[in-house]
C-alpha cells in the first residue's frame, strides 16, 4: 500500500517559484499558461492494512511533519 | 550567565555563536548535540545558523522535531530565554515556539550582505543594550528568510510588540519588511540577520554585541 502526498503553497500565499516557471513556459511559447503553483510529492510506502486507518495515520503525518500547515495545503491518496 | 548553544547535523554557525557567548559571558559555552534528550541548567540558549539537515524537506523542519527541541520547546515555555538566528528562526517557527514561517526569498537568490535593520521595539529583553540606537548593521545569508504570517497573526504580533526587526531596504519579500520577532512572552526571539556575526571590527562590525548585551543584563 502507498500513500501518495502532495503538499503545495496554500492559495493567496505568493509562490515565486511557480510565477518563474510560468513566465519561462510563457517564453518557450506555451501562451496559454495563466498562472503556475509548484509544491512537491511525497510518496510513502506503507504496511498493507485497512485502508481507512491508513489515512488517519497520514492526516496526522502531515499535520506533524510533512505540511507547514501555516502556508501549506496538503492532499494524499492511498493506492495499492 | 550560562549558556548552551545546540548543534544540529549541519549547523555552521554554532561555533560563532560559541564565541559570541562567550566573549559576553565570559563563562563557557556548552555545545549541545541534536540527539541529547535535556538541556543542562543553563540561562540562554542560541538555536544558531546553517543548514541542519541540509534544509531537507522544509528549512527547520527536521531539527524542529529532534530530541532536543522537546525540551527546549518546554523550557522556553516556562520562560527559558532562547534565540534563534537565521536557520535557528526557522528552526523556532517549525517548533511552534514562534508563529508564521520563513519561505524562500521573493528574488529567488541566496541574499548575502550587510543589512541594516530598524531596531522596532526597543523594550525587548534583546534590544535594551541598544539604548537610543535605532539603526544597525548585520550580516544576512539565507534563501529562506521571506517572513510570512497571515493578517490575524500580525496584528497579534504589532499589537503585542513582538516586531523586533525591521529590514530596511527589505532583501527577501518579507511581510511588513519583519526581520525578527519574540513570543508573546518576550524570552523567544528569532530573526534572519546574524548578530552572532556582528561581534568583532575585524568582521565589519560589532552591532551585534549589544544583543547578547541586553540578554545578560535581563537575567542578572
Amino acid at each position: 500500500m502507498k500513500a501518495i502526498i502532495h503538499i503545495g503553497l496554500k492559495p493567496g500565499v505568493l509562490d515565486p517559484q511557480g510565477r518563474t516557471i510560468a513566465r519561462s513556459l510563457s517564453h518557450l511559447g506555451f501562451k496559454s499558461v495563466m498562472a503556475a503553483r509548484q509544491g512537491k510529492t511525497i510518496e510513502l510506502d506503507l504496511e498493507d492494512g485497512d485502508k481507512s486507518a491508513a489515512e488517519t495515520h497520514v492526516k496526522d503525518m502531515c499535520e506533524k511533519l510533512l505540511a507547514n500547515t501555516v502556508i501549506e495545503d496538503y492532499r494524499f491518496e492511498i493506492v495499492d | 550567565m550560562k549558556t548552551a548553544v545546540i548543534v544540529f547535523p549541519a549547523s555552521n554557525c554554532d561555533r560563532d555563536a560559541k564565541v559570541a557567548l562567550e566573549k559576553i559571558s565570559g563563562r563557557d559555552c556548552l555545545m549541545v548535540w541534536h540527539g541529547e534528550t535535556t538541556l543542562p541548567p543553563v540561562d540562554f540558549v542560541v538555536v544558531p545558523g546553517g543548514f541542519s539537515y541540509g534544509d531537507y524537506l522544509r528549512s527547520g523542519a527536521i531539527a524542529a522535531r529532534s530530541p532536543i527541541m522537546r525540551d527546549v520547546i518546554k523550557k522556553a515555555n516556562d520562560g527559558l530565554p532562547v534565540a534563534g538566528f537565521c536557520n535557528g528562526f526557522q528552526v523556532l517557527t517549525e517548533s511552534g515556539l514562534l508563529p508564521g514561517a520563513l519561505m524562500r526569498n521573493k528574488g529567488l537568490r541566496f541574499v548575502c550582505r550587510p543589512q541594516t535593520l530598524t531596531i522596532t521595539n526597543s523594550d525587548s529583553m534583546y534590544t535594551k543594550a541598544y539604548k537610543d540606537k535605532k539603526e544597525i548593521t548585520m550580516p544576512i545569508a539565507h534563501f529562506d528568510g521571506n517572513y510570512y504570517a497571515d493578517e490575524e497573526t500580525l496584528g497579534m504580533l504589532k499589537k503585542n510588540n513582538q516586531i523586533i526587526f525591521k529590514y530596511k531596504d527589505n532583501p527577501n519579500g518579507s511581510v511588513n519588511d519583519i526581520a525578527g520577532i519574540s513570543n508573546a512572552a518576550g524570552n523567544v526571539l528569532g530573526m534572519m540577520p546574524h548578530p552572532e556575526r556582528a561581534i568583532d571590527n575585524i568582521h565589519g562590525g560589532t552591532d551585534g554585541l549589544n544583543l547578547f548585551k541586553s540578554v545578560l543584563e535581563a537575567i542578572r
